[in-house]
């Protein structure tokens, strides 16, 4: 089935979110859509299932006119999503959320079942369709997804920023099932902004910016050509930074062993030091591990043993309060839930771990005026762009977002900062921002640790990388690592000429 | 225009400024000697500000906690004349002549309108003269003039006092219905002091109010301290001691010795000694008493506790994202603990006014007088701010006080008074129902959207041009 989407324009108010845009999509290819966040690609694809009305233009289906009153006609004509944030039932079986919506076209639970197995053996998935969704790992429950959307005969699939949620390892596999959808004569929209994954699966490149089209790209095209055609100038996509300059401050992790609320050893006898003035990265697939270790480091773990050294000063068994008042600065991972107080104004969080005594409460009063005059000051130094100081961060984009994290945690004197990945979810120019603040902030002599599931970030970053595996490190090697073997290590091969785990 | 999400599908902000070089500012110079080589950071010539993807993935109860405590001034107003229009359609249809005209209403329609129209009337006026001013005594002088205000405040003062205490609890996150059996801790230990010692005069009301908070504090602190160290959920645990609370202080008013009245059989304790008595403010023949001016007191300093300490700083971070406060290093469950200390000593300030103000004669069991949970509905409306809270307060004394009146001069049902007062809540806990009633446009839906994208594309334009 091709698909072809001709001078479509939707406007909302007097904003033009898509303008004009004309894309063909053939049976057997997998067009990418590439764009930044917000360039419209994502209002596109509503326009394409259903959910928004386009004002101009037209879409065919194998050179018929279609219109869509919503998404079930969508479905109906062949057209189905996996989207970004899982439209799954937590408690349904799988059966039961394939089921959702079809009931008689299935017929009953029985046949849905039925269907599953089917799907589930033709690409090999191994699902169990009586597996209650909420059981299951992130990139399961996406194929779920996916078996719901063939279960409807879909002839075009889109795939919505499918990998944003998975591991490296996952993103792979997921490759490999649309390329065998696409084998099979599926029609294929793979909207994403990482670069790699575009060069490594897509037949057809389209790149969307401001809600046009800016044109077509081979998917031969380097990144660094991707890249400024979607942001539209030139990007940098290395982290430029000299050779590490060590100083003497120093964070020494040794025996650190942390048990979960189970009993069991999330990490493992994690032993590793960094020097003042270099990054060390903390590679290594999400659940190795690697967040249990950074909340030990910052005392959010109870039960942990072994010992962490800050400038000869024992970390562990303090309280959060006492770690960040030793000067350790902390971007969690999740800056949404654990960084930021979405309700509170920009200025409210850039002082929401210095709530005692100076320089921004005095006789138990917050003084709104140091507090404002500091938040004016970062606004501008770390270009977080909003209305002004008082804007609700909930209402800032995860770059601007992760800006607030950022100036607050650097916006006091530091021992060590560590960041947990740091970039995800932000849009090219956020990552440049956030890599070169990371780098400056070595280079100003304190010790930094990256935790980061995105290789490409790691090597760009590290001075050293230390691969997690199963809440142990694999081994700590240098920056200049290959790819390959750094991508066995993950998978929990010990390298030959690593330092050991002890280095 | 500050709080307008973004959404995914908006364009590109374009750049305004340049910004070379991103050096982290580090305040002052961390503990590092070493002076870090000139390095150049690859500096983003036009950062381009990007929209990530908002999508918000909270749990429902948490927003819907959120849309009923982000009410606003127009929707209170709203719900409170909806309210009204309900109440005066009630009080019609309860009315007897309205109900003997209505038997006849297609022969002469004018008969039962008109009976309507009275009775309604009749009654909001009486509300009216029986809260704020009583017109009909005005030739009486100006004390009988305004005397209803001074009881309204009279009323709104122990509502005021323990609707504070469930509007911090409610900025931490936390459901306070414990407000009875804070209260009635408070009444039996202030009422103790009240009438068992011998005190010089303010001294005496004073010690006794303290000792009423701090007993109201504890029993506060006890469900705070359960909840954080044990997660215990606080409504299930502040609702159980309550009865814990009630029966207890039963016993105790049934034991001689204790807090019986010595030589009566019956459950009440002795009344307060003279000087364990608010004095009243103005004197005969107003019965306002100096408790108004400790629950303005307790406002203000509620105020201030939540919007300007740091205390109240961690508070809100702690009912907001108790996460992110984790992170930044605040102790939670002594917060968590904490706030129920002070809901329990507001609720305390509450239940000493009670012995001390309203029913100085000795107590009962009853002595809460079900303003424990009065002050829910009072907090609620008054969208958990202490100021909201001080007028919710009023406006619940204006019904307390004008509602006796509605029943005596008109012969309204007092239930039909706490309809209304019931609808008010129903109301401001439902908001969309009151938007959808009066055609205001829902949150989130077109205009909102219309006005975000129309800022983006002037946003948009301006940054092509340049």
């Amino acid at each position: 089935m091709t698909l072809e989407l001709q001078g479509i324009t939707k406007r909302f108010g007097a904003l033009t979110a898509n303008d004009h845009i004309d894309l063909e999509v053939r049976a057997g290819e997998i067009h990418c859509l590439l764009g930044e966040n917000g360039a419209g690609k994502s209002t596109l694809m509503n326009v394409l299932y259903g959910l928004y009305q386009a004002d101009e233009g037209q879409i065919l289906l194998d050179g018929e006119v279609q219109r869509f009153a919503g998404p079930g006609d969508a479905m109906r004509a062949g057209i189905g999503m996996v989207h970004q944030h899982f439209m799954l039932i937590p408690v349904f079986t799988v059966a039961e959320n394939v089921l959702l919506g079809h009931e008689r076209a299935l017929g009953g639970l029985a046949g849905a079942k039925q269907k599953v197995r089917e799907i589930s053996d033709r690409f090999g998935f191994h699902i169990d369709p009586d597996a209650r969704i909420e059981d299951l790992p992130v990139g399961v429950q996406q194929r779920v997804e996916i078996i719901k959307a063939l279960s409807q005969d879909a002839k075009v699939l889109v795939f919505d920023e499918p990998t944003a949620v998975l591991t490296p390892q996952e993103t792979d596999e997921l490759m490999a099932i649309m390329q065998q959808l696409r084998d099979e004569g599926t029609a294929i929209v793979f909207i994403t902004h990482k670069l790699r994954e575009v060069r490594a699966i897509a037949d057809r490149i389209t790149v969307i910016r401001l809600g046009k089209v800016v044109g077509e790209a081979s998917p031969d095209s380097s990144t660094t050509e991707l890249a400024s055609m979607m942001v539209g100038r030139p990007v940098e996509l290395t982290v430029q930074k000299q050779p590490p300059v060590l100083t003497d401050n120093q964070l020494e992790v040794s025996g650190l062993t942390v048990l979960d609320a189970i009993g069991q050893k999330v990490v493992n006898d994690v032993s590793f030091s960094v020097r003042g003035g270099e990054v060390l990265c903390i590679a290594g697939v999400q659940g190795n591990g690697q967040t249990e270790l950074t909340e030990a480091i910052l005392g959010l773990q109870p039960k942990a043993t072994g010992s962490i050294r800050l400038n000869g000063r024992e970390l562990l068994g303090k309280s959060v309060r006492d770690v960040l008042d030793a000067g350790v600065g902390f971007v969690p991972e999740d800056r949404k839930v654990d960084g930021l107080v979405g309700e509170y104004s920009i200025a409210e969080n850039l002082m929401l771990d210095r709530y005692r005594g100076a320089p921004f409460v005095s006789a138990g009063t917050v003084d709104r005026g140091a507090r404002d005059e500091f938040a004016a000051e970062k606004l501008g130094a770390f270009d977080i762009r909003a209305q002004d100081i008082h804007t609700r961060v909930g209402t800032l984009s995860g770059g601007n977002q992760q800006k607030v994290v950022l100036a607050r945690e650097l916006g006091r004197p530091l021992a060590l900062f560590v960041a947990s990945q740091p970039t995800r979810g932000l849009d090219v120019g956020s990552i440049e921002f956030v890599h070169s603040q990371i780098i400056a902030t070595r280079d100003a002599g304190i010790p930094v640790i990256v935790v980061s599931t995105e290789l490409d970030e790691v090597v760009g970053l590290a001075d050293r990388i230390a691969v997690m595996y199963r809440g142990g490190i694999v081994g700590i090697v240098p920056a200049a690592t290959s790819r390959d073997s750094l991508g066995l290590m993950m998978a929990g091969e010990r390298p030959a000429a690593a330092e050991g785990a002890a280095a | 225009m500050n709080d307008q999400p973004r959404d995914t599908d908006d364009p590109i902000e374009p750049t305004e400024q340049q910004r070379v070089g991103g050096s982290p500012d580090a305040g002052q110079q961390p503990a590092v000697v070493h002076a870090p080589e000139t390095t150049e950071v690859a500096a983003p010539a036009t950062t381009v500000a990007t929209d990530d993807r908002t999508v918000e993935q909270e749990d429902p109860w948490g927003s819907a906690f959120r849309r009923i405590m982000g009410g606003n001034l127009v929707m209170a107003v709203l719900a409170i004349l909806t309210s009204l229009v309900v109440g005066g359609i009630l009080i019609a249809a309860t009315d007897e002549r309205v109900q003997a005209t209505s038997g006849y209403f297609f022969a002469r329609p004018s008969d039962m309108l008109s009976a309507a129209w009275e009775a309604v009337a009749g009654a909001y006026s009486a509300l009216f003269q029986g809260s704020i001013l009583n017109l009909a005594r005005a030739d009486a002088g100006f004390a009988q003039l305004i005397k209803p205000l001074t009881d309204t405040l009279n009323f709104a003062t122990p509502l005021i006092a323990a609707g504070l205490g469930v509007a911090i609890a409610f900025r931490v996150g936390l459901f306070n219905i414990g407000g009875r059996g804070q209260m009635l801790w408070a009444a039996a230990a202030a009422g103790w002091v009240g009438f068992s010692f011998q005190l010089p005069p303010v001294l005496h009301v004073l010690v006794a109010i303290a000792v009423g908070i701090v007993a109201g504090a504890i029993w506060g602190g006890i469900a705070g301290l359960l909840k954080a160290y044990t997660g215990a959920h606080e409504v299930i645990v502040t609702i159980m001691l309550n009865f814990v609370a009630l029966w207890f202080i039963t016993w105790m008013l049934r034991t001689p010795g204790l807090l019986q009245n010595p030589g009566s059989n019956n459950p009440i304790s002795p009344a307060m000694v003279e000087t364990a008595v608010l004095p009243p403010i103005f004197g005969p023949p107003f019965s306002l008493h100096w408790g108004f001016v400790l629950s303005v007191a307790a406002v203000a300093f509620c105020s201030w506790l939540i919007n300007r300490s740091s205390l109240g700083f961690q508070f809100r971070a702690v009912g907001y994202n108790p996460s992110a406060a984790l992170n930044a290093g605040m102790d939670v469950k002594r917060i968590t603990m904490l706030a129920m200390v002070f809901a329990g000593g507001f609720m305390g300030l509450a239940g000493a006014q009670q012995v001390t103000g309203t029913v100085t004669t000795g107590f009962t069991s009853g002595i809460d007088a079900g303003i424990g949970f009065d002050a829910i509905t009072v907090a609620l409306l008054g969208g958990s701010t202490p100021w909201g809270t001080f007028f919710a307060g009023l406006l619940f004394g204006a019904f307390k006080a004008g509602g006796f009146r509605m029943q005596a001069a008109e012969g309204v049902p007092i239930d039909i008074i706490l309809v209304v007062q019931s609808f008010i809540v129903l109301f401001i806990a439902a908001p969309p129902l009151v938007r959808a009633m009066f055609g205001l446009p829902q949150p989130g839906t077109k205009s909102r959207r219309r006005r975000r994208d129309e800022a983006a594309l002037r946003a948009m334009t301006k940054g092509e041009q340049a």
